[in-house]
């Protein structure tokens, strides 16, 4: 870690705000940060999207090629989902190997892609056994100021949801097709400031924070995915009602990250 | 690779006040030749060929005998007797290291303090995350910053929140002579002490905190902008709380952390001035040529 | 990296002198650049050259991380090239491969070529450059990108630093190849230039040349960095702009 010591007396105020219902940014305890995707950002890969929360920027980019389906799932496409905290957006992330928040916001986002059963897998299968898509999704991390997770997975369904199959130019198929999402699952990050528990933290908010929680929703009315993270705790309560305001959160956040796709 | 194609080193130094240049304000690149004639290279600026180029991109000061760009961007640069707001990283037997924001982090040795502190006790006075105002004592050609903790207005600080903004944005806040945190202190009974390294102590209610942090955004984006201290003024006369009309007046000490190295108040309140006064009416004393 | 099914070689000349975007052969493809795009970096930079999207950041000066780089006279510059997987038709692995190795270590030293950084003795100058979209020429939109990142973070330097590759297709000398010309012509020449000084920083070549094709290639590649460092200088005053009411820095 390269310097970046937070000042004590900066996460005290975060937290007096906090106990008054306040926050650093003048945000309500459930207010995300301002909202932007832009689909289709970069055209070297199938499906793109460009998500802002506040001054963070996560663009994800979504690559389909033929490969080898595991063998214990013949009939199935593969998914494989990697996020990369490039040392370019933020002071302390150091270049080399995957250190252990990126790591984290991969496999989180991972799994609500999966259990929410974004994509069907089977509709990834050519010849069973033999051949199927592998649908890899990057995570480029631009501008890390706080809650990432949300930014993460926003990227990469509206990534995938934007998504062509290119079937032509594989070989495979006579012309492109989109490919198809059948739930869309979204984050909402929260963390405990004191006795306030609030959405989308800043980096400062995270760094005050007293415990970080992740509810993911999806727009069925399942929760597909939870992670805990940070040091502290939550009560069984807290969790209940983090859950409630997710489901809500997520019905906005699920129009931003489809919005214009077929 | 060679370095056969660098120009002669670069030359440094900083005048003392000078009488004000007429205002136009030009903005420099690095590499762009500088208007000048018989004016000594100075801070930003680097010669070679007989010529003068700008180093860094910034406005383009020419006060005789020199010439200097003075930056818009970047991290702070140490200087001399700055008074600067600076965040423990790190506790050793004998001293602390401070993130000032510079280059480099910066020793603040036990002798430095107004406490009398022991070998190996330093961790009971400081400890990492705590937050002080120091003064920049001396820099040696190594780029170590030596700093101290004893004057007056320095300290550890308690209570309050600090922000950061572009240490190039320093002259703005503090206003010429002052006057722009004497304003925002008036007018929303807040506590602020403006370190030259863009890092800013709040004192205050949460809400005076939040009004004073709104305004330093305000000025951090619109710094370029002339009229700027009236426009702060009727912004906040106009989104003042109510049952707040009145704010305390301020405790004098106070006061003077608002602005560390300025002048004293002058009836020359107007901001209407070259910005390349301002940087130098709040950089502080003067600097004693190269270090 | 050539397309699938790609075998047949394109017509990159026509006979009046057009290329297949019908640039002529001293035409630069479009540049966009926009300083300051990130908000975490000490300074940041943002281009869309051709169909190239390439981010730069620049920490610091800062404390040398690893300690052991540390030296004692003068800043360290590290710089990292890095391809995003998705940034190419072939999805690349992620992490540093040996190509991006080397341009790194290429743009690292023509940085170091023009930064002063034996103002900033034991720090460290970190020059973080991402491939977001390719097309040809990703290096010179780093060193561009990288370049305008530098002076948005105050570092003092010699100058900017224009780059921009020449190459040899269907016979002749192009400037600024896209990426078909790339892998079907007979020669690329990447170059970074010193305005101040016309020398140049950064050299490489892949391919084949006479000697009179290359001198002919390196007047070309000087006079297109002349024309990028006017839009490179001119991405900054956007930014910093002084004029009264002009827009603020975003």
């Amino acid at each position: 870690m390269s310097g970046e010591v937070s000042a004590e007396i900066r996460t005290s105020h975060i937290l007096d705000l906090a106990a008054d219902g306040k926050r650093l940014d003048g945000r309500g305890p459930d207010e995300y940060r301002k909202i932007t995707v832009e689909p289709g950002f970069v055209v070297t890969a199938d499906g793109s999207a460009l998500v802002r929360i506040g001054d963070t920027a996560v663009l994800a980019g979504i690559k389909l090629e033929p490969g080898k389906p595991f063998a214990d799932t013949p009939n199935a496409g593969v998914l494989t989902t990697n996020a990369e905290l490039i040392p370019l957006s933020n002071p302390t992330f150091e270049p080399g190997p995957p250190q252990p928040g990126a790591i984290e916001v991969s496999r989180v986002v991972d799994r609500a892609i999966r259990a929410a059963e974004t994509i069907d897998l089977t509709r990834l299968c050519v010849t069973p056994g033999e051949k199927s898509w592998v649908c890899y999704t990057d995570i480029h991390v631009l501008d890390h100021s706080g809650n990432l997770i949300d930014a993460a997975l926003l990227a990469a369904v509206s990534a995938l949801a934007h998504a062509t199959m290119p079937a032509k130019r594989f070989g495979i198929a006579e012309a492109d097709y989109p490919l198809e999402v059948q739930h869309v699952p979204i984050e909402c990050t929260f963390v405990r400031l004191g006795d306030a528990i609030v959405v989308d933290p800043t980096f400062d908010e995270e760094r005050a924070a007293q415990g970080r929680i992740t509810i993911a929703t999806d727009e069925t009315g399942r929760v597909v995915a939870m992670q805990k993270g940070l040091i502290g705790a939550f009560s069984p309560d807290d969790v209940k009602g983090v859950v409630r305001r997710a489901f809500v959160h997520g019905d906005r956040l699920r129009g931003l990250a489809t919005g214009g796709a077929r | 690779m060679s370095r056969g194609n660098r120009p002669g080193r670069r030359r440094r130094g900083r005048e003392a006040s000078a009488p004000p240049s007429a205002g136009e304000r030009i903005l420099v690149l690095p590499g762009e030749e500088l208007p000048v004639r018989d004016l000594r290279p100075g801070h930003g600026t680097y010669r070679t060929g007989g010529k003068v180029y700008a180093s860094i991109l910034g406005l383009l000061s020419a006060r005789p005998p020199f010439v200097q760009v003075i930056p818009l961007s970047g991290r702070y640069i140490p200087r001399p007797n700055d008074v600067v707001i600076g965040t423990v990283t790190d506790v050793q037997t004998t001293f602390w290291l401070l993130d000032i924001g510079a280059p480099r982090w910066a020793p603040l040795h036990m002798t430095g303090t107004p406490w009398k502190v022991d070998v190996g006790e330093t961790g009971r006075f400081l400890r990492v995350g705590d937050s002080v105002v120091v003064q920049v004592e001396n820099l040696d050609a190594t780029g170590r910053i030596g700093v101290t903790m004893v004057g007056e207005g320095l300290g550890k600080l308690d209570g309050g929140s600090i922000i950061h903004i572009s240490p190039a944005r320093v002259p703005r806040v503090v206003g010429r002579s002052g006057s722009m945190i004497q304003t925002i202190t008036r007018l929303t009974g807040a506590q602020v002490a403006v370190g030259q390294n863009g890092r800013v102590w709040i004192g205050g209610s949460p809400e005076a905190i939040h009004r004073v942090s709104e305004v330093l955004r305000t000025i951090e984006e619109n710094g370029q902008r002339p009229g700027l201290t009236e426009r702060i003024e009727s912004y906040l006369l106009t989104t003042m709380p109510t049952g707040e009309q009145g704010p305390e007046p301020l405790p004098a000490e106070t006061a003077h952390r608002d602005a560390p190295g300025a002048r004293p108040a002058s009836t020359d309140d107007d901001e209407e001035g070259d910005l390349a006064d301002e940087a130098d009416d709040a950089a502080g004393p003067g600097e004693p040529g190269d270090h | 990296m050539g397309s699938v099914g790609a075998k047949e070689v394109p017509v990159l000349l026509t006979a009046d002198g057009r290329r297949i975007d019908g640039r002529r052969l001293d035409e630069l493809r479009p540049i966009r650049i926009q300083a300051g795009a990130l908000h975490q970096a000490d300074g940041s930079a943002f281009v869309e050259w051709g169909a190239n999207k390439v981010m730069a950041a620049v920490y610091g000066p800062r404390e040398v991380h690893p300690r052991h780089l540390q030296q004692n006279n003068k800043a360290v510059i590290q710089c990292r090239y890095n391809m995003a997987a998705f940034s190419v038709d072939e999805r690349k692995r992620p992490g540093l491969d040996r190509r991006s190795q080397e341009i790194s270590k290429v743009i690292g030293e023509a940085f170091e070529s023009v930064v002063f950084a034996e103002e900033f003795p034991r720090t460290s100058i970190d020059v973080y450059i991402e491939v977001l979209q390719a097309n040809a020429g990703t290096r010179c939109a780093g060193v561009v990108a990288a370049s305008v990142a530098l002076a948005d973070a105050g570092i003092p330097m010699v100058d900017l630093l224009p780059s921009v590759a020449v190459g040899k297709i269907g016979g002749a000398i192009a400037l600024d190849l896209k990426k078909e010309e790339d892998n079907f012509g007979e020669a690329d020449l990447p170059m970074a230039l010193v305005p101040q000084s016309g020398r140049l920083v950064l050299l490489q070549m892949e391919g084949h040349m006479t000697e009179a094709e290359l001198a002919q290639a390196l007047d070309l590649g000087v006079k297109g960095c002349r024309s990028i460092h006017e839009t490179m200088k001119q991405a900054l005053r956007d930014r910093y702009s002084v004029a009264p009411l002009a827009g603020g820095s975003a």
